[in-house]
């Protein structure tokens, strides 16, 4: 799927960048965009470490596991595939409520924390499962509470009400949540999506020559 | 009420970090985990899993920048155009619904060049700022996310994250027009 929006993606940057006569822009946007993400990745390197030290001592003292059982009743019906006292249940509970914080900087720790788990249970490792895609649709139509950085903004902008579109952003995201979530759940089943069986044999080879 | 509602919100999200730091470690000591051998041991994977994430994130952002300096989206905007007039869409607004799920710096950039062209509290300050507020970046979750564990076959993640943030923005319409009218 990623390589036809990659490909989708760069034929048009190419295509319309020649005929508005852009295409100095289009290149020297690859290698500030290629700056950029190192930029992003390597910032997360000092939070993601103390996220990823907390909730190992979380997991050592059995509270991530505590955590997870608590919400056992959504998490059976959200993730079938996953066992309800996996550590992956505690890491994408605490992601989700981070999310809904507006607590962004522990949100991607704790996700990524839960991707980790969640490949644990992954019979092939590069193929997503059905559980990962859920999770993902949780976050990319992520709900938050309170949209701090954009209220930010209208308050600089000198806004009358700059939280008048908290309730908005709130039914929105909460129509966008549950979207994602049918619709991942839909698509699962679509011949289309399903894990093909080639892909063990591909995963098994990665796996070897990583090691 | 929303002032109520705001000032609770405000206070979880200014105690959670600081009371999830110390309950943690405080109730792992009373277990007699080794907090800080575990920390250590735990921390140590930071590291790997940033630098696993770069070439994911390379990747979807460089070819997001080089569409964005294309000036493609343009040409999206014209041709649904028609299509959004007739359901009222403003087309002002197009842009930042269009850019939404591929960059999360440059809705921002769009959303605050609209408000400060049409006011923030316009109709379209309101609708354009409900978008920004609304979902996630699709694309940049799915980079970082699917990256951090090595995944590239990602099946039916990006329709579904793409159908959910036409939804979010279908449903920003609809109720900014009974709110904000």
């Amino acid at each position: 799927m990623l390589n036809y929006v990659w490909l989708f993606l760069m034929v048009c940057a190419l295509v319309f960048g020649a005929i508005n006569g852009k295409l100095k822009e289009v290149t020297e946007a690859a290698f500030q965009y290629a700056g950029i993400a190192v930029d992003i990745a390597l910032g997360l390197i000092g939070i993601m470490a103390l996220w990823l030290g907390i909730m190992r001592i979380g997991e050592k003292a059995g509270l991530i596991q505590l955590l997870a059982r608590a919400i056992r009743p959504i998490t059976r019906w959200l993730f079938p595939g996953v066992p309800s006292e996996h550590p992956a249940m505690g890491a994408m509970i605490l992601n989700i409520s981070a999310n809904w914080l507006g607590l962004g900087n522990a949100a991607t720790p704790f996700g990524i924390k839960a991707m980790e788990e969640l490949q644990k249970l992954n019979p092939y490792k590069d193929t997503a499962t059905d559980a990962m895609v859920v999770f993902l649709a949780l976050n990319t139509a992520s709900i938050t509470l309170i949209p701090a950085s954009i209220i930010a903004i209208r308050v600089k902008l000198g806004s009358a009400a700059p939280w008048e579109i908290i309730g908005t952003a709130i039914f929105a995201s909460t129509v966008a949540t549950i979207t994602a979530v049918t619709f991942a759940k839909l698509f699962q089943r679509l011949p289309v999506f399903r894990i093909k069986p080639a892909d063990t044999t591909a995963s098994s080879t990665e796996e070897e020559s990583r090691s | 009420m929303s002032e109520l509602f705001r000032t609770i919100i405000e206070h979880v999200s200014l105690y959670a970090i600081p009371v999830f730091l110390f309950l943690i470690p405080v109730l792992a000591f009373v277990k007699k985990v080794k907090i800080y051998e575990e920390f250590v041991e735990g921390a140590k994977e930071g590291f790997q899993v940033a630098v696993r994430i770069i070439p994911y994130l390379v990747a979807i952002l460089v070819a997001i920048g080089m569409f964005r300096a294309s000036g493609a989206m343009d040409v999206f905007v014209s041709i649904l155009s028609p299509f959004t007039d007739w359901i009222g869409f403003p087309a002002e607004v197009l842009p930042a619904a269009f850019m939404r799920p591929l960059s999360g710096s440059g809705t921002l950039g769009i959303v605050t060049e609209l408000m400060t062209t049409h006011g923030t509290d316009s109709f379209i300050g309101r609708f354009a700022s409900t978008i920004y507020g609304s979902t996630e970046t699709t694309f940049y979750v799915l980079a970082v996310y699917f990256g951090a564990v090595n995944i590239k076959k990602i099946r039916h993640a990006v329709p579904s994250g793409l159908i959910a943030d036409i939804a979010g923005i279908g449903a920003a319409l609809f109720i900014c027009r009974i709110v904000f009218g």
